[in-house]
């Protein structure tokens, strides 16, 4: 966890940088999520500040939107899709098997902070469905043991 | 001499290994003292058999896949850098079949070029457009859209000429173009590969808009889910920023053109074009009422432009050949080529561009080779989530907006997304339900309501529940939200719900079908 000082200190400069672009809001959010992995509830009244914005405004946009996430992620991001073309070839038996492997369910994150577990609808590999994506990684044509080799990969290389 | 050999950066070859078969290549090259050349070219779209290393020969280029690091010894065993016969080895790249049979305009460039290498894109035509777009009065470049009849390829099909000509008579100071990026749509790809495999072709095509409606400024709103997508974007931008095809005073001409990437952040609304611009502008994507439109009152209450990434990489082309050239492609008034996206449960999935008027069943069978598990196609969803499932007696179905729109079904971005018999329609229509209630605004009540009591409606369903009453329930919640809701999501949920209901009753437990819509 990152030390309140070093928090806001990141919030500042990331508010520093983005606040003279038009519609800056969005941008300096993933500035922040970028750099600390969440937008912590610290950091509103700042941005809302720096932005002339109520902290009710800066909350409601950060609460609208799924990719933004107000508590810290585990190490590892697993997006599994569930949309269409992944359904067609077997998503919802991955879904199942994912869920029990890791032992938690979607918006969760594992006891031992290593993986946290979010749906999404449609990473446009659906060409090669089912398909994941952990951090920048995208996997394709994912079945259940491939899903364990790269997970088990992952765990090695903690 | 070196040896050029591709291999793709597209994010669904590297979803299957193509940046470990490229390591791989480079290393066994060194080690045997070759001198290969290795480019990261964009897919050719034929993802059965990605990853696909290209070779050039003098004959042209070889194609091998599908290619995994294992391979990669006995390629260089079989000398494949010289065309070596080898079990992977598919023939001359544009002679397959499945490639050869299309009409690539606006994927002219797709999987051929080195994506960011502004000379690479130089060298097959790029740019032609602008050059001529910088010679042409504002009416002119407008009017060659128009006349190309390209209509938009988000999915509403609105024709593009007609939304600039009224962003390029609406006098204002300041005038936008927005690229709308944020692909949602389960099912496509297109914008991924355009936008991964050739994005300076996007850059060219909002630097034609800007100058056709006299706007300077440019945002392509992005979905968060394509990284690498963003990555190109940027080093395309940023090169042509470097050459002055962006920035002021483009190639000396005094007319100036500025472009930027945004973010989304996962929210499928966030495509519809008002919900985008709410976004852009830093706030909830919530929807706006229309009027008045984007192109009078748009993006900070500017006139603004707002098209889908394949209208606006399809603009190069109709500048530099002609709309003429353009629109002698395809049928009645869908105009031009499509680029189709086969996804889900096919053999061949991919992308194939084509002409509008070729049927369904022979996109599914001829170029998707029927379904990947051998099983019978029982469903094809076409246009995205939003999109009516279409049954095998709806095959026969010309690819054309208005075809479509008279079986109460869509073309939109050309998704197609298919289905064999083990799927439960039931569950397909709880989920599209569902999906709405996830991914609804909240702004209209028959969407933010309606989803979910459709959700428990649909579960009712499932379980055998009063279907007397919950059937016909469904099918006037469905007709609340089709005329009720602001925008498409609410309002196009009930084509895949009742497209559903209307072709497999069955799988709903009931047998009396009368027909809606």
């Amino acid at each position: 966890m990152t030390e309140p000082s070093t928090m806001l200190s990141t919030v500042q400069e990331v508010i520093t940088a983005l606040k003279d672009k038009p519609g800056a809001l969005l941008p300096i959010l993933h500035g922040i999520q970028d750099a600390l992995g969440y937008i912590p509830a610290d950091s509103v009244p700042v941005i809302a500040k720096a932005l002339n914005l109520s902290r009710a405004e800066v909350h409601g946009v950060i609460s609208f939107y799924h990719y933004f996430r107000d508590t810290p992620p585990g190490k590892h991001t697993i997006h599994l899709c569930r949309a269409e073309s992944c359904q067609a070839m077997g998503a919802s038996h991955l879904e199942a098997h994912v869920k029990s492997k890791l032992g938690i369910d979607f918006h969760e994150t594992t006891g031992d902070g290593q993986f946290s577990l979010e749906p999404v609808y449609c990473l446009g590999n659906c060409a090669c469905s089912p398909a994941m994506q952990i951090g920048h990684d995208i996997y394709g044509r994912v079945c259940a043991s491939a899903f364990d080799d790269i997970i088990n990969e992952l765990e090695r290389s903690a | 001499m070196s040896i050029t050999v591709y291999v793709p950066c597209d994010s669904s070859a590297v979803s299957l290994g193509a940046d470990r078969v490229a390591a791989a290549i480079a290393d066994q090259a060194r080690q045997r003292g070759i001198a290969v050349n290795l480019v990261r070219n964009g897919s050719r779209g034929m993802y059965w058999l990605e990853p696909l290393v290209e070779v050039a020969t003098d004959a042209g280029r070889i194609a091998y896949g599908p290619v995994q690091t294992s391979d990669v010894a006995g390629l260089f065993d079989a000398d494949f850098i010289n065309g070596g016969a080898h079990a992977l080895a598919l023939g001359l790249t544009e002679e397959l079949d499945y490639f050869k049979r299309q009409q690539r305009l606006t994927f002219a460039r797709v999987g051929a070029t080195d994506p960011v290498n502004l000379d690479d894109y130089l060298a097959h035509d790029g740019y032609r457009g602008l050059n001529n777009a910088l010679n042409m009065a504002q009416a002119d470049i407008v009017k060659a859209v128009t006349d190309s009849g390209l209509r938009g390829r988000g999915g509403a099909a609105f024709p593009t000429g007609i939304k600039w000509n009224t962003v390029l008579n609406t006098p204002a100071e300041t005038k936008y173009i927005i690229c709308n990026a944020d692909e949602g749509d389960s099912g496509t790809f297109s914008d991924r590969m355009v936008m991964e495999g050739d994005p300076f072709v996007l850059v060219e095509g909002m630097t034609i808009a800007g100058l056709a409606v006299g706007a300077t400024q440019g945002y392509i709103y992005l979905r968060i889910e394509y990284p690498h997508a963003h990555k190109a974007l940027n080093t395309a931008i940023e090169k042509a920023y470097a050459a002055n095809y962006l920035g002021d005073n483009i190639q000396g001409s005094g007319k100036s053109f500025h472009l930027e990437v945004r973010l989304g952040a996962g929210a499928y609304v966030c495509g519809e074009e008002t919900s985008l611009m709410e976004s852009l502008e830093g706030k909830r994507g919530l929807v706006r009422f229309k009027p008045p439109l984007p192109a009078i009152s748009g993006l900070f209450g500017k006139p603004t432009v707002v098209n889908n990434v394949i209208s606006l990489a399809s603009v190069p082309i109709i500048l530099d050949k002609g709309g003429d050239h353009y629109r002698d492609f395809g049928m009645g008034r869908s105009r031009g080529t499509l680029p189709l996206q086969l996804a889900g449960n096919l053999k061949h999935t991919g992308l194939v561009e084509a002409a509008f008027g070729m049927t369904l069943r022979e996109l599914l069978y001829d170029f998707g080779g029927g379904s990947a598990s051998g099983r019978p196609i029982k469903a094809v969803q076409v246009g995205g989530p939003l999109g009516a499932y279409l049954p095998e007696s709806q095959f026969d179905t010309p690819l054309d907006y208005e075809a479509f729109a008279a079986i109460w079904a869509v073309v939109g971005h050309g998704g197609v997304v298919a289905f064999d018999d083990t799927v439960d329609m039931a569950a397909m229509a709880k989920y599209s339900m569902e999906f709405c209630a996830i991914e609804s605004c909240g702004k209209c009540t028959p969407c933010r309501i309606g989803s979910t009591r459709g959700y428990e409606l649909m579960d009712e369903i499932i379980q055998g529940k009063d279907l007397d009453k919950n059937v016909p329930l469904l099918r006037s919640l469905c007709d609340t939200l089709l005329n009720g809701s602001l925008c498409a999501l609410g309002g196009m949920t009930p084509y895949p719900v009742l497209s559903a209901l209307n072709h497999f009753p069955e799988d709903f437990g009931v047998n009396a079908v009368a027909k809606v819509a």
